[in-house]
């Protein structure tokens, strides 16, 4: 078959025939690999399915996919078609589960999903409960694709909104279709999709660039890894619907160094797309010419921002410029220039695919479509999700988070990465949306969400991230370079019990000067985790500063450890696991801890069995 | 720049004529409305990272704290240079840097312009401020980017590339004339100066001996003006 597809038709011929060759009813594996598969070795699970499968001579296709969501029960697999769900997969598994389930159709059972609350076995993927509230528009995708196969996209129907755009649809009706849809920028600003687009067409320019910001940076964070990862096409196909819109002709995607996979991925499906003439000049006969080149960003937080990246892009050091004038209007090179997150451009062909009435069903009225967030932190299940705009931060956490570790008590959620804010309890029936958070002091951010339990200290939390940001400034400005780094010094002194009345005051009064006075958006939201720590959780900040304690027990200064004679038994647990030799006594009687010594380490604390190491 | 259509604006309530394509500070100069500046110079592209220059800028209801030496005109708008927000701003940063260099003139005087008598962080002992006026300098007008901003956040820092003697620097010394704390050392002595490690022979006038200027410096003249090779044989004066 010849590879170039020359028209819509040649597109939906090669779409019918893929489509008989992968019969609905044929049985193969999903083995998800991932950055975080193969952190947990899935590789070793893929290639040992195949090899044992080869030799069993069984007629299964095995194959690698993105990540799919519910990373904490990585290695698993997926048996296609009924969907059973394995977990915790061991190179030592995979002869029970050629021989047992891929040949006799019997499950093992020790593999399979246990519901933590009625502790009950789920076979099937998509009956799992904290699969059920999710709504997977974007990570559906991840379940049936070889990212490094562009016939498994197009057997979805991948290209199909870009041949509709091309030849049924002019540029402008595909701008009024975005801005209909409500789409808004998912790198955290939520800045509406289609009125950008809408500014870069108008500009004045022959050369328009559209460039895909892949620079993910907050810690813990990985929705745009794991989308250009599992389906790098569908952030092509959003990219080259935009570029006609928009009127460009070249795209680029910066993606952060620290993404080897996603590159690889991302580099294969462009060239991928170019041989089938996805890519290119005349694309699927369209006379409509485009290309997408790909640059690697060295890593630095600050170069997210747009026009860091753009700097950046040109060879200069990363650092963001006033943006007084749009970069729809002077962006790359002085160019017009529209930058959509991964997240965004990917959300483009499933609109024009599925259509506005389907797309403006999800989420609430300001907030159209899903997100993926990345949910980490002291929940029973971390790892991507993804759910309507608008869904409460309480069925995000307990629904599909499945509540929180251990049992303990919710303290806080994170959620916009560092520059986003710490929410309470309160906040726990607060839509997800960009509007909901921003008003509560956080953001909605690119998709991190962290949840803290009655372990974490705010102070010290708050501190953390301070801490991120100050090495993250870029330093061109003094309110971000000097006013952070200052903010954290504050934090340390109440932190090590040196803070006064004052203190509160000045770390508020820095605060608003800060988000006030700084150049870009990063020292304009640096501040949050202090301004809604100090807001919401104000009892930690009073407790550090007037009574000297902290209440999680996490600030070294504020706590001392001590054995209590009438629960030690004498065990000696803890004398080898103290570094510095501080704990002293003999077998059977009660120890001694010397509090001078002492670094509070808390090893002691960790290994004694009966509560008798004290944190006070 | 300034052939732009007319607009009219307000600056502290005083309404003022201007064209399209000029930034507020140059309109509040032009009209002896006082904005502090620390990295502005009207020789130099505006780079907006001091914040010092801040005002407040106002339209349709809407307020923002914005760079005036950045910030453009339009029809319509209303800047304030001295509301609450903007001193807010202006006096931090003023006192973050005077926590940063303490022991400079330059940074004490303007600390005292504020009525900062003590700054509330722990002071340092640096001698830069960052304005970047000398990497701008060196890029902008003499045009070989001998310096640069090094790193980022707390360890940014201006310096030659790895910190050694540049190939490109000319030892002009405009990056000192222009640096406002004069952290920028030159040394001249015995015929020879020394900046950013490297040592420059001094070239004397032929028929005076009067001292020049640097061999590299006289040299990149002649190359970018096209003058003849003998241009600098001889001091102006006995030209």
């Amino acid at each position: 078959m010849e590879k170039i597809i020359k028209t819509p038709d040649d597109l939906e011929r090669r779409r019918k025939k893929l489509l008989e060759e992968r019969q609905p009813s044929r049985k193969w594996i999903a083995v998800p690999c991932g950055t975080c598969g193969l952190a947990n070795r899935s590789d070793q699970i893929l290639e040992g399915l195949k090899t044992y499968i080869k030799k069993a001579k069984v007629d299964v296709e095995v194959k690698k996919t993105g990540c799919q969501g519910l990373c904490e029960s990585l290695p698993k697999i997926i048996i296609h078609p009924e969907k059973i769900f394995y977990q915790h997969v061991k190179p030592s598994d995979i002869k029970n589960i050629v021989e047992e389930t891929l040949k006799k159709n019997s499950l093992v059972e020790e593999l399979l999903f246990r519901d933590p609350g009625t502790g009950n076995t789920i076979v099937k993927f998509d009956d799992i409960p904290i699969m059920k509230k999710q709504h997977r528009l974007l990570l559906s995708y991840h379940e049936w694709i070889d990212p490094e196969d562009i016939d498994d996209y197009i057997a979805l129907s991948g290209y199909t909104s870009l041949a509709k755009v091309l030849f049924t649809m002019k540029p402008d009706e595909v701008i009024e279709i975005i801005k209909k849809s409500g789409l808004r920028g998912r790198g955290g600003a939520g800045f509406p999709t289609g009125i950008k687009w809408e500014s870069c067409r108008k500009a004045t320019g022959d050369i328009k660039y559209v460039i895909c910001n892949a620079d993910e940076g907050d810690p813990g964070a990985y929705m745009d890894r794991a989308l250009l990862e599992g389906n790098p096409h569908l952030v092509i196909e959003g990219m080259i619907i935009g570029a006609y819109a928009i009127g460009a002709q070249q795209g680029y995607v910066y993606v952060r160094w620290e993404y080897p996979l996603a590159l690889k991925n991302l580099i294969k499906a462009i060239n991928s797309a170019r041989e089938y003439g996805l890519l290119g000049k005349n694309i699927l006969g369209s006379g409509f010419d485009f290309d997408i080149g790909v640059n690697r960003g060295g890593g630095a937080f600050v170069c997210g921002e747009s026009t860091a990246l753009m700097a950046s892009m040109e060879g200069k050091p990363g650092e963001p410029r006033a943006k007084y004038i749009h970069t729809v209007e002077k962006g790359l090179y002085n160019r017009p220039t529209t930058l959509n997150n991964v997240e965004t451009w990917a959300n483009v062909p499933i609109i024009i695919e599925r259509g506005l009435e389907y797309y403006t069903s999800i989420g609430n009225e300001k907030n159209k479509g899903t997100k993926i967030f990345s949910l980490a932190g002291k929940v029973n299940y971390t790892g991507l999700i993804e759910v309507p705009l608008g869904i409460k931060l309480r069925d995000i956490i307990f629904d599909i988070g499945g509540g929180i570790k251990e049992n303990r008590k919710f303290k806080a959620v994170q959620t916009g990465g560092p520059l986003g804010g710490i929410l309470g309890e309160k906040h726990l029936d607060l839509p997800v949306d960009f509007d909901s958070l921003s008003k509560v002091g956080s953001m909605m951010g690119s998709g991190g969400m962290i949840v803290m339990d009655e372990t974490n200290c705010m102070v010290d939390v708050a501190k953390y991230f301070l801490r991120f940001l100050e090495e993250e400034s870029c330093g061109k400005c003094v309110p971000c370079r000097e006013g952070v780094r200052r903010m954290r010094e504050v934090l340390d002194e109440i932190s090590s019990g040196r803070g006064n009345d004052a203190y509160i005051q000045l770390l508020e009064e820095m605060g608003s000067a800060i988000m006030d006075g700084s150049l870009c958006a990063l020292g304009g939201s640096a501040p949050n985790p202090v301004m809604t720590t100090i807001k919401y959780f104000p009892e930690e900040y009073h407790s550090h500063i007037y009574n000297r304690k902290c209440p999680a027990g996490v600030c070294k200064d504020l706590i001392t450890y001590s054995i209590d004679p009438d629960k030690c038994n004498g065990c000696a647990a803890c004398i080898p696991v103290c570094p510095e030799k501080c704990i002293t006594g003999v077998k059977n009687k009660p120890h001694i801890l010397d509090p001078v010594n002492c670094i509070k380490c808390g090893s002691c604390y960790d290994v004694c069995r009966y509560d008798a190491v004290l944190r006070h | 720049m300034s052939d732009g259509k007319t607009v009219t604006l307000t600056i502290d309530g005083k309404t003022i004529r201007s064209r399209e394509g000029m930034y507020v500070l140059e309109v509040a100069r032009e009209n002896n409305i006082q904005i502090p500046t620390l990295c502005y110079h009207e020789s130099l592209a505006p780079s907006g990272s001091c914040r010092l220059c801040v005002v407040e800028a106002k339209r349709d209801n809407s307020s923002r704290i914005v760079a005036s030496c950045l910030y453009p005109v339009s029809d319509g708008l209303e800047i304030l240079t001295n509301s609450e927000r903007v001193l807010a701003v202006r006096k931090l940063v003023v006192e973050l840097l005077y926590a940063r260099c303490p022991n400079v003139p330059f940074v004490k005087n303007l600390a005292n312009e504020f009525g900062i008598k003590e700054p509330r962080f722990a002071k340092e002992n640096d001698d830069c401020i960052l304005c970047g006026l000398c990497v701008r300098a060196c890029d902008e007008i003499v045009g070989v980017k001998a310096i640069s901003m090094v790193s980022r956040g707390a360890k940014k820092e201006v310096n030659t590339p790895f910190g050694t003697a540049s190939d490109v620097c000319i030892g002009c010394a405009t990056c000192a004339y222009i640096c406002p704390t004069k952290r920028i050392k030159v040394e001249e002595k015995d015929g020879y100066r020394k900046i950013w490690y490297k040592k420059f022979k001094i070239v004397n006038c032929r028929k005076c001996g009067f001292p020049i200027g640097p061999k590299e410096q006289l040299s990149y003249f002649i190359k970018i003006a096209k003058l003849p090779d003998n241009f600098y044989d001889l001091c102006p004066s006995c030209r």
